[in-house]
């Protein structure tokens, strides 16, 4: 983990981290400045050099300095003098750069010393933030290729099928098929044509696992996918990228023209007699082409529409050709299963789900991130020591697995291992690996509704059920959200969701209802308070709340009526400030700017406060704020 | 909330909606543009209709958006029916048939930054833009879309401001940023007060 560049043993890398995040950060800038300031400082054995993402993009933009393994975080171009100059040129590092662990609030110089890494496994993201991506030189010194060597040298196809069969791989794409099965049904069908396409779509709205990888190891995939290629007898290969990742396709571009160059892709790899012909495809925004006969669909230039199967894309797949699909993340383990034995990764996660399984860890949760685990860790274990828990002393509500397709899961579930099976049987699903941990001001209602509305969205339309029965069940949801819900909208969402799993062609219609259903299942009060006493408990729902400015505590210093973007807020200098129900739009930027040692603003649902009706010196006698109903 | 037009009809389409409501050149000489734009583009391809959605990721990459005349072009090409490239055309989120604006407003409602209320910014703008989303100002300066992550979740609510994701974009900064493009009419607005 703490090598330096091979071959240069006591020079110094300043790796920063050119991942999306951190260039959005302005990391871009950060590696020229840095390189400028050693040229001008003249120091000697100094490379600066860039990796794709770390994970721990909330850290952005972040550096690490190699071989000493130290560990900055939000790195700015005006820390660069000092960074060179005291940590490079004196050997001082920048403390006030360093990670403070948010639990104990201490400064953590070392990468490998912070929990948010200690506690992971990286298998998948082994080389994500320690190699230039750029480079095929340095996934090569890292043991790159060498799977692809041992594969075409000394194994037949069978017996490659046969390690990935001992290995217990299951895709990661969402379903945890064995990869291994999968590559069989393939290499049995004989065929003079046959396809290998990897599936880099990601759509799911929170998740971004597959891109870092690609960004940040592209050569892991092209690696893993021609070994799957050779397996099943393929010539040509597709890679299917979601548009909106254009990093990914600007590196997965450069990889294949590097590999193809050192010999091991295109014609006659490594002197075999085994040629494989690599494309990209850039998607165009469609959720539902991340489905396999969807995704074939589109490269075919058409609608991506899922159809029926079988027949399966093992014997008829693109172009009609028997073909295999694979996410990123299952053939970016095929070349560490091969290389360290089928064995080794079998020993690894639970008694069916082996390995490990990466998640996007976002919402509610002191550490965000992406971050790999083995299979069977517990949910608690990932929010609390690895995720850091739940930021500003709240309450933990609910976690999410599994993005638009899985289901929320409450605190009694905090114990239960993760894996394929136990997340399906309490109503979730494993999925792409979006996690959303959710606290006590999240709206269970609300999170359903917003789930539905992508599903419903990204419906491609062709089945009745999916088409229209999320459409009613989105519209039963917003009604519920406004406080115009019914009581017998719960059975009736149960119906329909239960139905719509039911007459669902492919797998986006028979998740779409599982927000709802698990929300129903586990938060039902939720959304009775919703639905009888008009109240959001959670204090989100824009219709059900409303904002008071508090008389006993307004001391009239207008910061809010200034902030306020729909002008509801009338007051003046020392005038108790009051504001129109009307005009407000529920923004919250009031509460946010009213100065906490006033503290005058509050967010209520299902009461009234009562108020002034017009703005009164802050002097006068003032009725103390009442609560009526 | 995701539903915009262009999606909506994805789901509706089977020919019944004719291309006659598409955005079509402004006049002459951007008619000839967008022909010629369009052949440099076909260019480059066989014809396979394999082609048809590279093609038309070329066209908008050159043109910002798919006006009639390129699809009628590229249908011609690939001797398929207009219906057939409208139909693909809608049924993608990245295609647009509206003009783009100078600057591009992307709102990120993907689910990190829903729950810290994308859905509370991307109203801020429609208010302040006075445009739908999936819609360009009528003086082609903003276009305003949604889009599902950026993967910039730890920063949200995120805007992308011309390829540019900016963090925190709450309400006020959307005046903010609106003001850093010399957009005054922002200001003038609240001064006036917002009638609903
Ligand atoms: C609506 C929908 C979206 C999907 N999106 C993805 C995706 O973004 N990435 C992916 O790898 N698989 C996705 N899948 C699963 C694929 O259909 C397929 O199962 C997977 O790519 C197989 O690869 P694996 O065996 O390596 O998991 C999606 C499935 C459905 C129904
Ligand atoms: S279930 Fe929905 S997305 Fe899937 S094929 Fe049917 S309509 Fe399309
Ligand atoms: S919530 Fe927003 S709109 Fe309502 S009063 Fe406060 S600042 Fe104004
Ligand atoms: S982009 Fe730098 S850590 Fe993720
Ligand atoms: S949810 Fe907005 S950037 Fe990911």
């Amino acid at each position: 983990m703490t090598a330096a560049k091979p071959g240069k043993k006591d020079r110094r890398t300043v790796f920063v981290c050119q991942g999306t995040g951190c260039v959005s950060g302005k990391s871009i800038e950060i590696t020229e400045a840095l390189a400028r300031a050693v040229k001008e400082q003249g120091l000697d054995g100094i490379d600066i050099d860039f990796t794709g993402c770390h994970g721990f993009c909330e850290q952005g933009p972040v550096a690490i300095i190699e071989p000493e393994g130290i560990f900055y975080t939000h790195v700015t171009v005006n820390d660069v003098p000092e960074i060179v100059t005291s940590h490079l040129r004196d050997g001082k590092p920048v403390e006030r750069l360093f990670y403070i662990d948010p639990v104990s609030g201490q400064a953590i110089p070392l990468y490998k010393d912070i929990k948010f890494y200690s506690m992971q496994q990286r298998i998948i993201l082994r080389n994500c933030g320690h190699i230039n991506p750029e480079r095929i030189d340095d996934y090569i010194a890292r043991g790159g290729y060498e799977a692809l060597k041992k594969v075409l040298k000394e194994m037949t196809p069978q017996q490659v099928i046969d390690t990935l069969k001992a290995s217990g791989l299951r895709g990661r794409g969402g379903a945890g098929f064995s990869t291994g099965q999968k590559w069989q049904f393939c290499y049995d069908v004989k065929a003079k044509q046959k396809y290998m396409i990897c599936n880099a779509d990601e759509g799911d709205p929170g998740a971004f696992m597959d891109r870092s990888t690609m960004e940040g190891d592209p050569h892991t995939v092209l690696e893993g996918m021609t070994i799957a290629a050779y397996a099943i007898g393929a010539s040509e290969g597709y890679i299917y990228i979601r548009a909106e990742y254009p990093l990914a396709v600007k590196r997965v571009r450069l990889a294949i023209k590097q590999a193809e160059k050192a010999g091991y892709l295109g014609k006659n790899i490594l002197g075999s007699d085994f040629s494989l012909n690599m494309h990209v495809k850039e998607g165009a925004g469609a959720f539902v082409c991340g489905e396999e006969t969807a995704l074939m669909a589109s490269i075919e230039g058409k609608r991506g529409m899922p159809r029926s199967r079988p027949p399966f894309p093992a014997t008829s797949g693109l172009w009609g050709k028997p073909t295999t699909i694979n996410n990123v993340k299952s053939l970016a383990t095929v070349p560490v299963i091969i290389a360290r034995g089928a064995d080794w990764y079998a020993g690894i996660g639970t008694e069916k789900s082996k390995g490990t399984c990466v998640f996007a860890l976002t919402g509610k949760i002191a550490n965000s991130g992406l971050i790999e685990v083995p299979m069977g860790i517990k949910l608690r274990d990932i929010i609390y020591e690895i995720g850091g828990g739940i930021p500003g002393g709240k309450k933990f509500k609910a976690v999410q697995t599994g993005g638009p397709s899985g289901g929320c899961l409450p605190e009694s579930y905090l114990d239960s291992p993760v894996n394929y099976e136990s997340l399906t049987e309490a109503g979730s699903m494993m999925g792409s690996g979006g996690m959303v941990v959710m606290d006590e001001d999240t709206c269970m209602v609300d999170i359903a509704r917003y789930f539905l509305s992508f599903t419903q969205a990204e419906s491609c339309g062709k089945c009745v059920p999916c088409r229209v029965g999320t459409k009613q069940m989105l519209d039963i949801l917003e009604r519920i959200c406004r406080g115009e819900g019914v009581k017998e909208d719960i059975a009736l969402l149960e119906k329909l969701g239960n139905d719509i799993k039911a007459g669902s062609l492919c797998a986006l219609g028979q998740t779409a209802p599982n927000p709802v259903l698990t929300t129903l299942r586990y938060f039902k009060d939720e959304y009775e308070a919703h639905i009888e006493e008009k109240r959001c408990p959670a204090l989100s729902c824009a219709s059900l709340i409303s904002f008071y400015i508090l008389p006993d505590k307004c001391q009239g210093c207008g910061i809010c009526a200034r902030e306020c973007p729909a002008d509801a807020i009338t007051g003046g200098k020392r005038l108790i400030h009051v504001i129109d129900q009307e005009k407000c739009v529920k923004c919250g930027t009031c509460l946010e700017v009213c100065p906490t040692r006033f503290g005058a603003v509050t967010k209520v649902s299902g009461e009234t406060i009562e108020v002034p009706k017009e703005p009164i010196p802050v002097t006068a006698e003032k009725p103390k704020a009442g609560t009526a109903t | 909330m995701f539903l915009d037009k262009s999606r909506q009809l994805r789901q509706n389409c089977s020919g019944q909606y004719t291309m006659s409501k598409v955005n079509s050149a402004a006049n002459e000489k951007e008619r000839k543009h967008i022909v010629k734009e369009t052949e440099t583009i076909l260019k480059r391809f066989t014809r396979k209709k394999q082609y048809l959605i590279p093609i038309l990721q070329g066209v908008q990459g050159k043109l910002g958006y798919l006006p009639r005349e390129s699809m009628l072009k590229i249908a011609d090409y690939l001797g398929i029916a207009a219906i057939d490239v409208y139909s693909v055309v809608t049924f993608y989120n990245q295609f647009r048939l509206n003009p783009p604006g100078k600057h591009s407003i992307r709102v990120c409602l993907g689910t990190a930054c829903h729950m810290k209320g994308g859905y509370i910014t991307l109203d801020a703008w429609k208010r302040r833009l006075k445009i739908d989303s999936g819609e360009t100002t009528p003086d082609r300066e903003f276009d305003l879309d949604i889009v599902a992550c950026v993967g910039c979740c730890t920063m949200a609510p995120v805007t992308v401001v011309d390829e540019k994701p900016e963090g925190q974009v709450e309400p006020t900064r959307v005046d903010g940023l609106l003001l850093g493009f010399g957009y005054e009419e922002g200001k003038k607005e609240k001064e006036k007060s917002e009638s609903k």
